[in-house]
């Protein structure tokens, strides 16, 4: 399209506000040992007895994705850590490519969910991202911004439905 | 035949809840403005939006056949059911081959539309209803009353009653924390013993053979990433030519509905899951009639929103269960006479024509102006009650006839001004039950103007 759409002064400033108005906690951080001081800062996060990671950099965790062949046995994972591509400034969202990590449901499953997002990798607007992406290749993608919601009973905001109770995201570099 | 009128006179009958429901509604509608003016090209971007659909229309049969190419392509199983009852054997016959017993259901308009979950039930396959204020009315044994709030007509008293009920809260909970926690436990069970998982489709693009599924709750994803069965269904209308189309649609779509600038989960299916099955049912059920009509063509630009809903001031004051049907509000007073005249007349009369719904509707619906045209319909096609059409016939005749108008108008002036009130307002006049009638002036318009 030929528009010029909304731009951000700051996108990565109004990524993270955005991201705060849907209920997520979003942290900018020169190199995963930061990330994961917060992680371990965090006594919700910090608790979880079984963590999975597709970051072991990061955090390796405890949980071998690779020798799980069934996704059900995710079940108890307490913390889930999964790469994310880029994140969308105007409405506090990030893309993630589930051929990122093995076994598509574990951000969903997880009851808390961290996001590892290259600094620099954000963009204004949704025309912006859909620039950036090809799904030629692509099984499973989804933009993922903050944690699951709901307001079904009464309009009264709560949340943490069926997916992660809480969503982090880490901007490094 | 339960109509419109009669429901609603139920509906208003408990005035504090009638009003409890309206400020609800109009809630969500306030919020829906804050986030469209926070979008600077929010017109823009319903202008885009509707061309881009209109666009589609005018192509539907090619850019369908372009999806499914696209589709099986990336090893998507594609299907057509040209009406209910064969989208609801194409699924029966899906799960029957793979042996399912329980099957988890993110929100589908669809599939209610095509009453799949009975029609599971008989066959004895286990729906469990996994949004959760669909489940919520699935516990209670109605149908939601709203396409994207379901349970909006249901208060948290009434949710604990339930879940007291069936998930074995306490007696007396109405904390919505406490209630929500017992359906995440509860809904949790369900995901991991499912066989299968069904989900609507919130938009399929042509250009990659793949399509997008929006939810808050996460419960899509989860309903069909642990079993290794999906069936994904759609109406024909849903579809959109290319992949950087979903930028103008996602950016109007939460935001119409209920205020948020996307909603929590967007995801984007191009393929099955590993060693698992990915099957699209493409469903038309009297949507290429439509496409055929001139004046109601555009209703299926709907992309189901709700935004039409939350704003009109009839919906909001008689419940989506008023309208008996699948989607209620403007949209549906215009698709369910579509499907079924005879059942449905009353639903483009319940409207003020006051064009609220015409002013929020992201992908530009002629709302109350298709709501019109389905009133002409209604007497052509001869379903107008008698009364209605008596007083039509009556008052057309009277029209065309100019001294009789005047000479009828001086009486009513005349009349209206002498006659007690108890003979004016009383059970027989039923406008006049809740509305004062204007005061008749002494001299009518033409007298006036005349006499200048």
């Amino acid at each position: 399209m030929l528009e010029s759409w909304v731009e951000y002064a700051n996108p990565t400033e109004k990524f993270l506000e955005l991201l705060a108005a849907v209920g997520g906690r979003g942290h900018c951080v020169d190199d995963l040992s930061a990330a994961r001081e917060i992680i371990r800062q965090n006594k919700t996060l910090a608790s979880a007895a079984r963590i999975a990671s597709a970051v072991p950099e990061l955090e390796p965790g405890n949980v071998d994705l690779e020798q799980i062949d069934d996704p059900h046995e995710l079940a108890d994972v307490g913390l889930a850590i999964v790469p994310g591509v880029f994140a969308v400034a105007e409405n506090g969202a990030v893309w993630l490519d589930a051929s990122m990590w093995r076994h598509r449901v574990l951000p969903f499953l997880a009851q808390h969910t961290c996001l590892v997002v290259p600094a620099g990798e954000i963009c204004n607007n949704m025309h912006e991202a859909y620039g950036r992406l090809d799904f030629a290749a692509s099984g499973f993608g989804l933009f993922m911004s903050g944690p699951s919601k709901t307001a079904d009973i009464e309009q009264s905001l709560v949340i943490g439905a069926h997916g992660a109770r809480s969503l982090t995201v880490f901007l490094v570099g | 035949m339960a109509n419109h009128v009669k429901l609603a006179t139920e509906f208003v009958k408990n005035s504090e809840r009638a009003r409890w429901h309206d400020k609800a509604l109009w809630f969500v509608r306030s919020k829906r403005d804050i986030a469209a003016s926070s979008v600077p090209e929010w017109e823009l971007l319903r202008e885009k939006a509707s061309a881009i659909k209109l666009h589609t229309m005018s192509r539907l049969p090619e850019l369908l056949a372009q999806f499914e190419a696209n589709a099986k392509s990336r090893g998507i199983h594609v299907h057509w059911a040209r009406t209910a009852a064969d989208h609801n054997a194409i699924v029966l016959d899906l799960l029957q081959h793979h042996n399912v017993r329980q099957v988890v259901k993110s929100k589908s308009m669809l599939t209610e539309e095509c009453h799949l979950n009975p029609f599971l039930q008989r066959h004895d396959i286990q729906v469990v209803d996994t949004d959760l204020g669909e489940r919520i009315v699935q516990l209670r044994d109605e149908p939601p009353s709203h396409i994207v709030l379901p349970a909006i007509h249901i208060k948290k008293e009434e949710v604990g009653e339930v879940f007291h009920e069936h998930l074995g809260t306490q007696a007396g909970a109405t904390d919505p924390q406490y209630l929500t926690e017992a359906a995440r436990e509860h809904l949790r069970a369900k995901f991991l013993a499912a066989d299968a998982g069904i989900t609507g489709v919130n938009f399929a693009v042509a250009e990659t053979g793949g399509f997008v599924v929006c939810t808050n709750e996460g419960n899509a994803d989860l309903g069909v990433s642990l079993p290794k069965l999906h069936i994904a269904c759609m109406g024909i209308e849903k579809l959109i030519p290319r992949a950087e189309h979903l930028a103008v649609f996602l950016r109007l779509l939460a935001r119409s509905a209920t205020g948020q600038p996307i909603t929590t989960y967007t995801s984007h299916f191009h393929g099955p899951l590993q060693g698992g099955e990915l099957h699209v049912v493409l469903v038309d059920n009297g949507r290429s009639e439509i496409l055929g009509s001139d004046d109601f063509r555009r209703s299926l630009n709907c992309i189901r929103c709700g935004a039409c809903m939350n704003t009109c001031p009839v919906y909001r004051r008689s419940g989506g269960h008023s309208y008996g049907t699948t989607v209620p509000g403007p949209i549906g007073s215009i698709l369910a006479p579509a499907r079924d005249v005879a059942q449905h007349y009353s639903l483009p009369h319940a409207c003020s024509l006051c064009g609220s719904c015409t002013d929020v509707c992201p992908v530009k619906i002629d709302l109350h102006h298709q709501l019109l045209a389905w009133r002409r319909e209604i007497r052509v096609r001869g379903h107008l009650p008698r009364s209605k059409a008596l007083a039509m016939r009556l008052t057309s005749w009277v029209c065309r006839r100019p001294r009789l108008y005047n000479l009828m108008g001086r009486m009513a002036r005349f009349v209206l001004r002498v006659t007690p009130r108890f003979l004016t307002y009383n059970r027989r006049n039923a406008w006049g039950l809740q509305r004062e009638l204007p005061v008749p002036p002494r001299k009518s318009f033409r007298d006036s103007f005349d006499a200048d």
